[in-house]
């Protein structure tokens, strides 16, 4: 039972639990103050002055920051107030490069919808603009500081959030901006490319590094065999895009936009998800029968790689090395898939539709090449996917659904529900018994390791062994785990772990959704809740189960974690120094 | 040892620049050689205050005040003085003439206007003897607080003397630590704000630097009467000569057991350390702070929670300002009740000012709250130079403002400076006479935000930003219509927006000049004219024709051909060529060139 005050705000009574703020109060009482830098759980500083109200101080105080109080009497709502609002604003604007016309952020930026809601039509106070080089050099993330409004919370989330602290705010007064140390590129930091700066930044000042154009050049050239592959979360939300609810499911209406868009064949990367299961699968198995070293971690985010490389190195050899399911359909599809379809591989070119800005920088790692070709040609995110379809004109809502491709088309639920925190784990969880005994049990759905604590843990019984789970996500829960487990605070057999908070739903390259809704609903599992959905409706839900991949085994890959698997479904991993002396 | 003598260098950073060292390494040296180094004693000090006459040097038992000792002067000294007994009297400061050398100083405003409380010990002793502070009722104080007062006591007498904060706010230093005190924590911490930074204010560093101990003695007294053990001094790596003689102060209070465990036998135990500011203004605001010791980058953050409940670490914490504590000691052993005969009904006690800018006497002084500004320039200060009129004191640095001729009789105190639009702030006070322009001066201290603020919230990063470029418009000669009200409301605005006390005070040095000298700026805007004939762009130099010979050297030194004319006739500046760069009216013999 929580305590509750009792405030005034706008001459109205409302009570409010101890430990909240006006803002949180406000709203409760159908009052919406403007809010700017506020993102709940992540960006909690009263920077940027927007919600300011009267609270009977000496000047006016932040409601994103203020405590309820017994008795406190609020103004949200005056001349003043008002006033006070459109000068920062105003002077926020003209500090900011307008180019609104040609911003990626247009009309889904925070920005500019709270200078039509504060009726803002001229600046007063234009002044010196700051311009700065543009950062692309990265794979995956393009920065911006001509857009960036330093509400900080990129640092935010990038340091308290991922613990990565590639970004900081430097220099003073005017000249401040977020930079990485030294203002080096963003490739040369320990940045994991995770993206969730991306999808915090209010406005255009932080975006991925664009692939679409490449993805048009490849669909024009008549010569190559152009195929795609979607990861499961990007059916979550890309309908997001097209103005569905949060959490709808829209798998066949993105399909035939795919076909649409003159895809040779689309092909769903929850077969590789399988795939990875039963390598993965077998892997711990063997590890654990053969004392191997535990606890194996997953490896189907590149971005949990990066950041291990960087700041766990020495438990590089807990990491399982399985290629992340979107390097294996790669390598799949220039091996098995060449080979059955009479395709030279070197005309097969692979688009991944991914809900991850990381995806693109593990598409460019030399050692995932295991045909002799990259696994994997480009990477587009689930956002520029949604902006081809738009530039080609497609009617999205009015398609008809369509179904993948053969044949690598039919996946199982536990390859589907990949793409929430815990996925992974209970798709491996669906198929140890299986792999461990032979034996199949009943046990499908795994409460347990599903929903949005940050650390979860399991414990399951298989012929007599206690197998010991935990799942992390968002790379500061990663952290608070493995530093755990190198302490010998806990012992596991398998541990999950998804860089982005939420898993692949939430990745950094999926829609953007503002601080206006992700401050009010855990997007994270109401994102989730379309791919558990989906995870029922399918007749197979364990990976052991998906006939395409033991199909696949028996015409070339003979056996989960045999030669040619290894050849071509594993991978291996360097430590990395974060900022190494050049 | 005894001694016949005691010679007192300052050694404070004033003096130490105009080679207080050198002059001590001499000193030494001509003692050795008359063979009288073990009868006369050099003592190494802090500041006197009256850094304008430095290196300043004290001769007793005469007394005798030296001022602009210079290395060659040494010699004199020593071998007049020292060895026969006869005072250099062109070197004294004061009456050269009186009978009784120690009264020299008798008729010198300077020195006796002053009342001493927390310089007490500055120039009196040496700051690197913890024995010399021992001997001027050194840590009694705090022997008193631990043995026959209780921590409430201690916080009741604070309270009582109606002490407040030093450091700008003015916030009742006795009401702070109740605060503290009445939080339930494992850990509390005491902090000491010696990130002193307001443009010309340096009491602080005086007081690290000439008496380090008072600094001590005061935070193991907070210590004891909040809870807490351990404190940390917040002290600029500017100030090197303070942050040395911090580190040997602690050392030796550590090593004489009143630092460390079980302080005088008692249960309280309580430590301190240093923490290194890197120069960023901000970090004098409290909760930037103790972000920075917390070691992260300094910026404040919103208050509530307050330091009191949430400081360093999320502990309870409190801070105050270095002269703030230096008074602590000696109210706990003179009394709250003597503390409150000094000063006025709202500001007790005294305040230290940093005199600069348009004064005969710049300098540190101490003054009993309540002495009127007239007091300060005219009988302190000596006046203003060159007999220019008084035109306007700026204090309380950045966040302040100014008070105007027409108020120099007004009691100083906090109240008062707040009411005329200025604040008491660290104590800066900068005398501005006739030819100061105050659009130029609000622009001084406008840039001086604008570089230090530190960039966290829009109102203050980006409006002190465009507040600055309308002001150099302004003394540009591109003022605009409008421009004095898109001041005013940005200014407005700022105060109430900003997160933290620096941004919602750096408009008031615009606020205040506007609200005494707006004719200034509409001169500015309107006529495009700097009345004080400061503002270069808009200056015009003319030719008067009644005094001009004719002579052409003029008109032959303009670098950019602007003056032409007729031999032995008036010649005429052509003012759309002219740079205003002044050759001409160097160069001309006969004063035919004004500027206006």
């Amino acid at each position: 039972m929580s305590e509750f005050v009792t405030l005034t705000i706008d001459g109205k009574e409302v009570k409010a639990p101890v430990g909240s703020t006006v803002l949180e109060a406000a709203k409760s009482a159908g009052i919406n103050i403007p809010t700017l830098c506020f993102l709940k759980g992540i960006n909690e500083i009263g920077a940027c002055r927007m919600c300011v109200v009267d609270v009977g101080a000496r000047s006016l105080q932040a409601a994103c920051m203020y405590p309820v109080a017994e008795g406190l009497k609020v103004v949200t709502n005056s001349p003043e107030i008002r006033e006070a609002r459109r000068v920062t604003l105003e002077l926020i604007l003209s500090s900011h490069e307008k180019k609104c016309l040609s911003c990626v952020r247009s009309l889904n930026c925070e920005l500019q919808k709270l200078a039509q809601e504060l009726n803002i039509h001229d600046i007063r106070f234009e002044g010196e603009l700051q311009h700065y080089p543009i950062d692309d050099l990265s794979h995956s993330i393009v920065r911006d500081p001509n857009k960036c409004i330093l509400c900080r919370r990129c640092v935010s989330v990038c340091k308290n959030v991922q613990t990565v602290s590639a970004i900081e705010t430097v220099d003073r007064g005017y000249k401040t901006i977020v930079a990485s140390p030294f203002h080096m590129p963003l490739k040369d930091t320990p940045c994991v490319n995770c993206g969730q700066c991306i999808v915090a930044c209010p406005t255009g000042a932080l975006r991925e590094k664009n692939s679409t154009e490449k993805v048009w050049d490849a669909l024009n050239n008549k010569d190559l065999h152009v195929v795609v592959q979607t990861a499961p979360a990007v059916r979550a939300a890309i309908g997001e895009e097209f103005g569905y609810a949060i959490g709808t499911p829209v798998t066949g209406k993105m399909v035939a936009a795919l076909k649409k868009l003159g895809f040779a064949k689309v092909f769903d990367t929850d077969t590789a998800a399988d795939l990875t299961i039963m390598e993965e699968g077998t892997e711990l198995v063997d590890r654990i029968k053969n004392n191997g070293v535990l606890p194996m971690i997953t490896s189907c985010s590149p971005g949990w790689i990066k950041f291990c490389e960087h700041f766990y190195p020495d438990m590089l050899d807990n990491l399982s090395t399985c290629k992340s399911p979107q390097n294996m359909f790669g390598a799949v599809l220039k091996s098995y898939y060449a080979d059955k379809m009479g395709i030279d591989p070197a005309k097969i070119f692979v688009v991944s539709v991914m809900p991850c800005t990381a995806k693109k920088y593990e598409a460019e790692r030399p050692e995932l090449a295991s045909t002799g070709y990259p696994d994997v040609d480009e990477v587009i995110t689930t956002r520029e996917l949604a902006q081809m379809i738009r530039e080609a004109g497609i009617d999205f809502r009015n398609l008809e659904d369509e179904e993948f491709d053969d044949p690598m088309g039919e996946a199982t639920g536990a390859g589907v529900i990949f793409g929430a925190t815990g996925g992974v784990m209970e798709a491996a969880l669906r198929s140890l018994p299986f792999l461990l005994t032979g034996k199949d049990d009943d046990n499908i759905d795994i409460n347990v390791v599903r929903g949005t604590d940050g650390i979860k843990e399991a414990e399951l019984e298989i012929d007599g062994l206690k197998v010991k789970a935990a799942v992390a996500h968002g790379l500061g829960n990663a952290r608070k785990l493995l530093d755990k487990v190198k302490a010998g605070e806990a012992e596991y057999h398998f541990i999950e772990i998804m860089a982005c908070p939420g898993g692949c739903v939430c990745g950094g390259g999926q829609p953007i959704q503002p601080a206006s809704v992700r401050n009010d609903m855990n997007l994270m599992a109401e994102r989730a809740k379309a791919l558990y959905q989906e995870d029922q409706s399918l007749t197979y839900r364990k990976s052991h189960q998906n006939p395409r991949v033991l199909k696949m085994y028996e015409e070339y890959f003979e056996k989960p974690g045999g030669h040619k698997s290894h050849k071509l479904l594993h991978t291996h991993y360097v430590a990395r120094e974060n900022y190494p002396e050049k | 040892m005894v001694y016949r003598s005691h010679v007192l260098i300052c050694n404070g950073t004033g003096c130490t620049a105009s080679k207080a060292p050198e002059l001590m390494a001499r000193l030494e040296k001509a003692l050795a050689e008359k063979g009288i180094e073990k009868e006369v004693k050099i003592v190494k000090t802090g500041c006197f205050g009256l850094c304008e006459k430095g290196p300043i040097m004290v001769v007793y038992p005469e007394g005798a005040t030296y001022c602009h000792v210079m290395p060659d002067d040494i010699d004199e000294i020593v071998n007049e003085h020292l060895v026969k007994g006869r005072i250099v009297k062109r070197l004294l400061l004061g009456d050269k003439d009186v009978e009784d050398v120690a009264k020299s100083l008798d008729n010198v405003g300077f020195f006796n206007r002053q009342v001493r409380i927390a310089l007490r010990n500055c120039g009196v002793i040496n700051p690197e003897v913890i024995d010399e502070y021992i001997a001027k009722d050194g840590y009694a104080a705090l022997a008193k607080a631990l043995t026959e007062m209780t921590p409430q006591q201690v916080i009741d007498e604070i309270k009582k003397s109606g002490l407040r904060g030093r450091g700008g706010g003015g916030f009742p230093t006795g009401m702070k630590w109740q605060f503290a005190a009445n939080q339930v924590s494992d850990q509390k911490y005491v902090c000491c704000n010696a990130d002193e930074g307001d443009p010309g204010a340096f009491m602080d560093r005086s007081i690290l630097e000439g008496d380090p101990h008072t600094v001590i003695e005061a935070m193991a007294i907070a210590g004891y009467a909040i809870g807490a053990n351990q404190g940390y001094i917040y002290v600029r790596a500017e100030y090197p000569i303070a942050v040395q003689r911090l580190n040997i102060a602690i050392k030796q209070a550590r090593e004489y057991g009143l630092l460390g465990k079980n302080i005088f036998g008692t249960d309280f135990s309580f430590d301190l350390d240093i923490r290194l500011g890197a120069g960023a203004f901000v970090c004098g605001e409290e909760t930037a702070l103790m972000t920075s010791i917390d070691g992260h980058r300094g910026e404040p953050r919103t208050r509530p929670p307050f330091p009191a409940v949430k400081g360093l670490w999320g502990k309870p914490t409190i801070l105050n300002n270095v002269e703030t504590y230096a008074n602590i000691p000696v109210i706990l052993l003179k009394g709250a009740d003597w503390f409150n005969t000094i000063g006025t009904e709202k500001s007790k006690g005294t305040k230290v000012f940093a005199i600069g800018g348009k004064i005969n006497n710049t300098g540190l002084v101490e003054i009993p709250m309540g002495m009127t500004l007239r007091e300060v320039i005219y009988d302190i200060g000596g006046g203003i130079p060159k007999g220019k009129k008084f035109k306007a004191a700026q204090t309380g640095g950045p966040s302040g403002g100014c008070i105007p001729a027409s108020h120099i009789d007004v009691p100083i105190d906090y109240d008062n400076l707040l009411e005329l639009g200025s604040m008491m702030g660290s104590g800066g006070m900068i005398i501005m006479d006739e030819d100061n322009c105050m659009v130029d001066i609000a622009k001084f201290f406008l840039e001086f935000t604008v570089d230090e603020s530190c960039g966290k919230c829009p109102p203050c990063r980006i409006g002190t930003k465009r507040m600055y470029e309308i002001l150099d418009r302004i003394t540009s000669g591109k003022g605009e219509e409008g421009d004095i009200e898109k001041l005013e409301l940005l200014a407005k605005n700022i105060k109430q927006s900003a997160l933290c006390g620096l941004g919602q005070t750096a408009p008031n040095p615009v606020l205040s000049t506007l609200r005494y000298f707006r004719d200034e700026y509409e001169a500015h805007v309107k006529e495009h004219r700097c009345p004080a004939g400061v503002c270069r762009a808009m200056l015009k130099y003319y030719i008067i024709p009644d005094k001009c010979k004719g002579c052409s050297l003029c008109s032959k030194k303009c670098p950019v051909g602007a003056i032409s004319g007729e031999v032995k006739k008036p010649f005429v500046i052509d003012q759309s060529k002219c740079i205003k760069c002044g050759v001409c009216m160097d160069t001309c013999k006969f004063a035919a060139i004004e500027k206006k």
